[in-house]
């Protein structure tokens, strides 16, 4: 790793790019927020959520799952289920980024998809570090500004079904698989997975049937013999990157 | 439900932190890492699966179906998130008016 400075160009060419994806995905948090307050959960619950849970996927997840008439606690296993992507970002970018203590500790709360997308091909720490708090800081004041927008707002147009929030959800989900589709082992566990998941609709818990499909997951992943290598979000895989 | 809010997020932060804590090597078990990358894919897969096409303990066919459609095309053609997110919805809306 070079310790060489980053040239003013250089930096603004990674602020603007990360502010980018930073405004895209905020965006994205009405979405969440209307949809959040229309699966039963409250405003204050809502934003709880953004502030403290603050990882899309998970978020959406839990909503979702309740929203199907799900236990919360099988919402909440879903959830910590995908945000256990967020470890395997983290260990790939613990190294690179080089923090320690408080600043790791605060670091780890922005460690999503976007802010690991922008900083994971960076050649410096610098440069990884810069790329990854603007895109990880601007999600989050933007992603909670727009969850709060929208759960109030949703809240006030009442059954979301009428504008289609309920189909805006599984298009949420698709777009976050979409990347992962390009491995066609993963194209095999995801059919499978939505075939176990739709046939245990009629006989399980809503709920349960999209934890058993990660069932899928250890599944195949034990007996696979084929390496595959960590997926890890690039820039043109986040909403505002590169395409 | 507080219970469920509170728990998941703090988990969620939880795992992050062992992520960037833990030392790389973790991921040099094989099955640790296939299992681990295929998570989320079964997950999101399922997740689209059962909120397009169930509802409560009942598969359905509706206008969700339309809009995921709609996202499949869109994805395609490389069109960006909130397009594809909100074009859905506008989709199933429209769907449902006729």
């Amino acid at each position: 790793m070079t310790e060489a400075a980053l040239t003013p160009s250089e930096r603004s060419a990674i602020v603007r790019d990360s502010l980018a994806v930073g405004v895209a995905t905020g965006a994205y948090g009405v979405g969440f927020g209307a949809v959040s307050v229309a699966s039963g959960l409250s405003v204050a619950q809502t934003c709880v959520l953004s502030l403290l849970m603050f990882t899309g996927a998970s978020q959406f997840a839990l909503a979702g799952v309740v929203a199907a008439g799900g236990a919360p606690l099988s919402g909440a296993a879903t959830a910590l289920l995908l945000g256990t992507r967020n470890t395997l970002y983290g260990l790939r970018m613990g190294p690179l980024l080089r923090w320690r203590g408080w600043r790791r500790a605060a670091a780890a709360h922005v460690l999503i998809d976007e802010s690991t997308a922008m900083s994971v091909n960076r050649e410096t720490t610098e440069a990884a570090r810069l790329g990854f708090l603007t895109t990880g800081v601007s999600v989050f004041v933007l992603w909670n500004l727009a969850t709060a927008i929208g759960a109030v707002a949703g809240e006030a147009v009442g059954d979301p079904r009428t504008y289609g929030l309920d189909a805006a959800v599984g298009a949420a989900f698709l777009a976050l698989l979409w990347p992962r589709l390009k491995d066609r082992r993963n194209v095999l566990v995801a059919g499978l997975a939505a075939v176990v998941a739709l046939s245990m609709v009629p006989l399980a818990a809503p709920g349960v049937p999209v934890l058993a499909a990660g069932g899928v997951a250890l599944l195949v992943g034990v007996l696979a013999r084929r390496q595959d290598p960590t997926e890890i979000p690039g820039p043109d895989d986040v909403a505002g990157g590169h395409r | 439900m507080w219970t469920a809010v509170l728990l998941a997020g703090v988990g969620c932060y939880l795992l992050k932190l062992a992520g960037l804590s833990l030392p790389e090597r973790v991921l040099s078990h094989a099955t640790v890492e296939r299992v681990a990358d295929l998570i989320p894919v079964a997950l999101l897969a399922a997740l689209v699966a059962v909120q397009v096409g169930s509802s409560g303990t009942a598969l359905t066919l509706d206008a969700r179906a339309l809009g995921l459609g709609f996202a499949v095309v869109a994805l395609l053609l490389r069109l960006p998130f909130l397009v594809v997110v909100v074009g859905a919805a506008a989709v199933a809306a429209l769907a449902r008016l006729v």
